[in-house]
Formats: C-alpha cells, sequence, structure tokens
C-alpha cells in the first residue's frame, strides 16, 4: 500500500515542453511513473520522446485518462495551471515550482477547497511525492528510494526529504510513499493530511516528520500525533541554532505567538510521544530500532 | 521586503487612504523646505526598518523652521538600535483624539488572511494581544470572496471604537484590504490609526512588508535602493543567493533551505561555529556555485568551506563543475570539504576525484564533512 499515488496514478505534466518539465518527466518516466500526457497550447498534437502534448489538461484527461498532474509552469502561470488541472478532472494536483505569490497560494488553496474539494493538492515549492516502485512524481532522485515500506516520509524540506529516503534506504529499510508537502505559507497538503493518511494506511508501521522553524504547522501535527496517531513518529527540525529570523512586524508575532522556534516545535513533538532525531542521520539510526520492534 | 514609513504611506495613498501631507527628505535643508511647504507645526521622523524609534528619540514635533532644522541635524545619521537614520519623513501634525491598532496578515494555520483591529493603538500591540487578547477584534477572510463592506462594519463594531470613528475605520479597511492583496503585501500594518480632534480617520503610522514573489508583476525597484543589508548580504543578493550571515568560521554552501539550516545544525553540534547560511537553491548550476563560493571566499572570517548538496533539481555534476570553475576563478582562501549525494551524485563524485587534494576533501556523510571541516578550520574541539 502506499499514499496518494501509486501504480495506478496516471500523470499529465504541465510544462512538459520546457527544460525543467522534460528533464524530470522523461526522468519520471524512466523509473516507471505512467507519464502519459504533456500540456501546451502553443503545441498540442506534438509530442516529446512519444508522449504526447495536448492543449489543456481536459484534453489529456479526455484522451490518456490522466489522474494526476504535474505542474512545472514558471511561477506567474501557476494559480491558472492549478485551477485549469482541477477543472480538467485529475485527482491529483503536485506542483513543483517555487516562487509562486503568497496571494496567489492562498486563493487557489481555498478555491479547490470550495470547488473542487475531492482534489490533492500538493505544493507550490515542493519536491513531489515518491511511492518507490510504484509512482515517482517530481524531482527525487528515484534511485535513493526503496519501496515494501514499513516507513513513511513526510516532510517540509526539499532536499531534507532525500537525505531520508537515503538513510532508510542504505539501512535497507523500505518506504511506503514520501510526501514532501513544500515549505511555502500555505502549502496544499499538511503535515497532518499526510500523517492521518499513513495512520490509515495498512503497510506503513511508522513515520519520519521533517519540519523546519518557522509557522506552528509542526506544533499542529504535535497536537494531532499526540490525539490520533498510534503508529511511531520519528520527528527532526531544521533551525535549531538558526538566529531568530525577522519577525513580519507585530501581527506575525501576534499570529505566531511563542510558537515557531525550533525549540518549541520540539518541544511540542517530544511532548506527543515523538522520538527526537538531533540530526539527519540520526532519523536513521533511531528509526532502524523503531523498525527493529515493530 | 519592507519599506519605510514614508514609502508605505504612499502605497496607502494610492489606494486612497487618508494620510497626513508629507515629504521625504535626505538633507536638513530639505527638512526646512518641505516643512515650510507643509506648514507648522509637523512632526519630523527618522526613516529606519526598525520600531522603537519614538522611544530612541527619532520622532520629534516641530513648531517653527530653526525647531525643524535642530532636530533633521539630531535625528539624520543617529544610530537607531543599529541602523542608522538616511531618510526624514516631514509631515503635518495632527490633533490626535484616539488611537488604534490595524493590521491584514496571513494566518498561515487558518490559510485565511486576518484582519486584526483594536482601539487600543499606538501602543505595543503584542503585549495587549498576550494580557488582553479580547481587546483585538480578528476577522477571517476568504481570499476568494476577499472583504466585503458588510463584513468590515460588523467587524469594525465589535473593536470598540468610538462611534465617530466607524464610518472612517470601514472605509480604511477596505482600502488596506485592497492595498493589502492588491498590492502583494505579507503585512500592512497601521499603529496608530488616528481619529483627530475633527471626527476624521487615518493612517498616523504604515508598515508594509512586501511579498518578494511577487516582484514579477509589480514596479519595486525603488524600493530595492532602501533596503539595509550587511555588507556580505548585499553580496550574495546582488548574485541571487540566500545568504544570512552569522558570526563563526566555517563557510557553509547547501542546497535547499532545509538542507542549508540543517548543516548551520550540525556544524554546531560537533563544535564548529557557522560562519553563514547559504542557500544555492533548487536550480543552481556552475555559475550560482562558482558565485556562492566567490561570496564565501570574501568573508575574513571563514577558516573552511563546508559544500552539502543533495542532489534533486541540482545535478552532481553540475555541482562538481561548479566548484571546478571557481576554483579556476578565483583564489580560494580555504580548504573545501565537500558531501555530495542524490542525483547524478557519481559522475559529480569522478568530476571532484579528478581534483581532490588536501585543499579539496570529499566525505562520505554529513557529519564526517561537518567534522572534518571543523578540523580543517583549525578548531578541534
Amino acid at each position: 500500500m502506499s499514499i496518494f499515488v501509486d501504480e495506478t496514478t496516471r500523470v499529465v505534466y504541465q510544462g512538459l515542453t520546457g527544460s525543467q518539465g522534460r528533464f524530470y518527466g522523461l526522468r519520471n518516466r524512466d523509473y516507471g511513473t505512467n507519464v502519459v500526457a504533456g500540456t501546451n497550447p502553443k503545441k498540442a498534437g506534438t509530442d516529446v520522446d512519444g508522449i504526447p502534448v495536448f492543449a489543456t489538461v481536459k484534453d489529456a484527461v479526455a484522451e490518456t485518462g490522466a489522474n494526476a498532474s504535474c505542474v512545472f509552469i514558471p511561477a506567474p502561470g501557476v494559480a491558472d495551471a492549478v485551477i485549469e488541472a482541477a477543472e480538467g478532472g485529475v485527482e491529483v494536483v503536485v506542483v513543483i515550482t517555487e516562487g509562486v505569490p503568497a496571494h496567489d497560494e492562498a486563493r487557489f488553496f481555498n478555491r479547490l477547497q470550495r470547488d473542487y474539494p475531492g482534489v490533492r493538492l500538493l505544493g507550490p515549492n515542493c519536491p513531489g511525492i515518491i511511492s518507490p516502485g510504484k509512482c515517482n512524481i517530481g524531482i527525487t532522485a528515484g534511485e535513493i528510494a526503496m519501496g515494501g515500506g514499513p516507513v513513511g516520509i513526510v516532510s517540509r524540506s526539499g532536499t531534507l526529504t532525500y537525505q531520508a529516503l537515503h538513510e532508510m534506504t542504505q539501512r535497507g529499510i523500505g518506504q511506503t510513499t514520501c510526501v514532501g508537502i513544500g515549505g511555502d505559507p500555505v502549502p496544499g497538503t499538511s503535515f497532518i493530511d499526510a500523517l492521518a493518511a499513513f495512520e490509515a494506511d495498512a503497510e506503513t508501521g511508522a513515520v519520519i516528520m521533517i519540519g523546519e522553524i518557522g509557522g506552528s504547522a509542526e506544533e499542529e501535527a504535535a497536537e494531532f500525533v499526540q490525539q490520533e496517531m498510534t503508529k511511531p513518529v520519528v520527528a527532526y527540525i531544521a533551525g535549531i541554532t538558526a538566529p531568530p529570523g525577522k519577525k513580519m512586524g507585530h501581527a506575525g508575532a501576534i499570529v505566531s505567538g511563542s510558537k515557531g522556534t525550533a525549540a518549541a516545535k520540539i518541544e511540542a513533538l517530544e511532548g506527543a510521544g515523538c522520538l527526537i532525531a538531533q540530526n539527519p542521520t540520526e532519523i536513521g539510526s533511531i528509526m532502524a530500532q523503531v523498525v527493529a520492534k515493530l | 521586503m519592507d519599506l519605510l514609513e514614508y514609502q508605505g504611506k504612499q502605497l496607502f495613498s494610492q489606494y486612497g487612504i487618508p494620510v497626513s501631507p508629507g515629504d521625504a527628505v535626505f538633507t536638513v535643508q530639505e527638512a526646512v523646505e518641505a516643512a515650510d511647504r507643509i506648514g507648522y507645526p509637523v512632526v519630523v521622523k527618522a526613516q529606519v526598518h526598525v520600531g522603537g524609534r519614538g522611544k530612541a528619540g527619532g520622532i520629534q514635533l516641530a513648531a517653527d523652521a530653526d525647531a525643524v532644522r535642530s532636530h533633521a541635524v539630531n535625528i539624520l545619521g543617529m544610530d537607531i538600535r543599529g541602523h542608522v537614520v538616511e531618510a526624514l519623513w516631514i509631515e503635518r501634525a495632527s490633533d490626535i483624539a484616539e488611537e488604534y491598532y490595524a493590521s491584514f496578515t496571513l494566518d498561515r494555520s487558518a490559510k485565511l488572511h486576518l484582519g486584526m483591529l483594536s482601539a487600543r493603538g499606538g501602543v505595543d500591540i503584542e503585549e495587549v494581544a498576550s494580557k488582553e487578547p479580547d481587546a483585538i477584534a480578528r476577522l477571517h477572510i476568504d481570499p476568494v470572496d476577499g472583504l466585503t463592506e458588510d463584513a468590515a462594519r460588523d467587524w469594525v463594531k465589535q473593536a470598540n471604537l468610538n462611534p465617530a470613528a466607524i464610518d472612517g475605520t470601514v472605509d480604511v479597511m477596505l482600502k488596506l484590504y485592497r492595498a493589502y492583496e492588491d498590492g502583494d503585501a505579507d503585512l500592512v500594518e497601521i499603529n496608530p490609526l488616528i481619529l483627530t480632534d475633527d471626527g476624521r480617520v487615518h493612517a498616523l503610522d504604515a508598515k508594509v512588508t512586501l511579498d518578494d514573489n511577487a516582484a514579477f508583476r509589480h514596479e519595486w525597484s525603488e524600493y530595492e535602493v532602501t533596503q539595509e543589508r550587511d555588507e556580505r548580504e548585499a553580496a550574495a543578493h546582488a548574485k541571487g543567493l540566500q545568504y544570512v550571515g552569522l558570526d563563526g568560521f566555517v563557510g557553509i554552501i547547501a542546497n535547499g533551505a532545509g538542507l542549508s539550516m540543517s548543516t548551520v545544525d550540525i556544524v554546531s553540534q560537533v563544535g564548529g561555529e557557522p560562519a553563514n547560511f547559504l542557500d544555492i537553491g533548487g536550480g543552481a548550476n556552475a555559475d550560482v556555485m562558482a558565485n556562492a563560493l566567490e561570496v564565501i571566499n570574501n568573508d575574513a572570517h571563514v577558516k573552511s568551506i563546508f559544500i552539502n548538496i543533495f542532489g534533486g533539481i541540482t545535478k552532481g555534476e553540475e555541482v562538481a563543475n561548479g566548484i571546478v570553475q571557481a576554483l579556476g576563478r578565483v583564489e580560494i582562501r580555504s580548504p573545501i570539504v565537500i558531501r555530495l549525494d542524490g542525483t547524478n551524485a557519481d559522475e559529480g563524485r569522478a568530476i571532484l576525484a579528478e581534483h581532490e587534494s588536501e585543499r579539496l576533501v570529499s566525505q562520505p556523510t554529513m557529519i564526517d564533512a561537518a567534522r572534518k571541516a571543523v578540523e580543517l578550520a583549525g578548531a578541534v574541539p
């Protein structure tokens, strides 16, 4: 089992004809992902290394049965691309693009909640999602992952996500799914969404959660872990020694209160029963002990 | 990107929010000329990216030209909590009947915009928030709907303002929300928003933080020139790098904010002191790496450099080529420890292997690389 994406996922790449979209679209196909289509209104009818290009996501869905989209469109076009994907009928939208304006993110997140509540948005500014051996959408190097479970991974940080996969694979511990939720102000999928899915997934036995300083998503996740999770969670927070960041005026400080520091996040997670790794290497050693007892 | 008060007020003006007539000036002579034009009494206000200006003596009332001159002489060049005053805002003094607080920002937990309005303005609003949370009227706004006049009026009525201020405040909040949304701001804040003796509501201060990601659809170059950064940060920013200067001796280059922070953490944990945080980002190529190395190399405190790359978008051979090219372009003063993994890591390591020496060392894991970098810096714990 895996969460959100698996071998039945059929992916259309919005931006497949661009250099990044092409590089990673073809890499994802080489990995074994069902890369069924690309979109570009100016290049409909052409193909990228045999992958047909359509004008819109809707056309791609109708012609190829695509049920997920991966967005490699430059930041100014991401808001339209996300809505186009939802209107086109896919169930999962993964936005890799970084630098999307926060107001755009807030608007399309709430628009999806209202008009397309069944659509799962992941990102923006995320590395994507991989269910090893089944489906890899985004920029994760598939060879660092290993299928079979029992570990699920959810992370706010791109490169630390790869690190966690690498630590598991090197120790011979498989993964069910690795979800990169991205570090932007309004992530489409939250820690809690992924933790709930891992809790419900029979094959996932334990979860790695990787957070960063800033915001209060980790504190909210800690509350969820305490109340809802029966599976062990190993947590790592980056930024323990970071100097206090610039706060966004008084309003930002009021919204986050005392939350947001690594110390506050670690305290909340530890209080919720998570096992805390002090550095990325420890994520591996602690999880190895957890898995041995499963 | 943070705006100075006068830039914020000019932005507010564009959206029809009432502000006092005023001018931004940069010399004593300009200050006097501006005050003559505006009419006395005026307020002379230091323009710096930091709070607490009033307490530091950076805000002064002036009844005539002589007073403006002496205040301008005192305030220009003044150091306010590490920020040197280079500009003044001269504005007509206001007769203040009451002071309020108003702001819009994104509530990341609720994933909605949050408006805050309080009758307790002009003071430290954070203290109000922690001691009397009920003194702040809060309104969550769905960005799809925006702020309607009815919603704004209901909200303003909850804030216990002077009844005479309600209509004016509703008008200001609607305009402020437009400035926040159309202006792509992370924060707009007015503290204080005042009710004058003659019943008008207007903004006596302006704090605006803009979302850098939205720069592509705005003309913000005039704000760029007033951004304050330390010298290293300015140099890095000019090259498009995410850099934060720290006080240590191990220079750090990594990709991704999380891994960069984690690298700073691990260097501290093995007894080193990081000189910086530097994230070369996702699409980093040879040029970006070379630029990053140049920035680190210019920091005289750096004794060793730790490059920590886990390849996703950044491919291993690009990283390796970048280091090799940079070594050709700049004479790197410090030994380099590199830990390279991920996409095309083998290709990258092969390129590096041809250039390895005492000055360029490769290590397989983060913790080993951190230890080696600290050792090469001559600071074995």
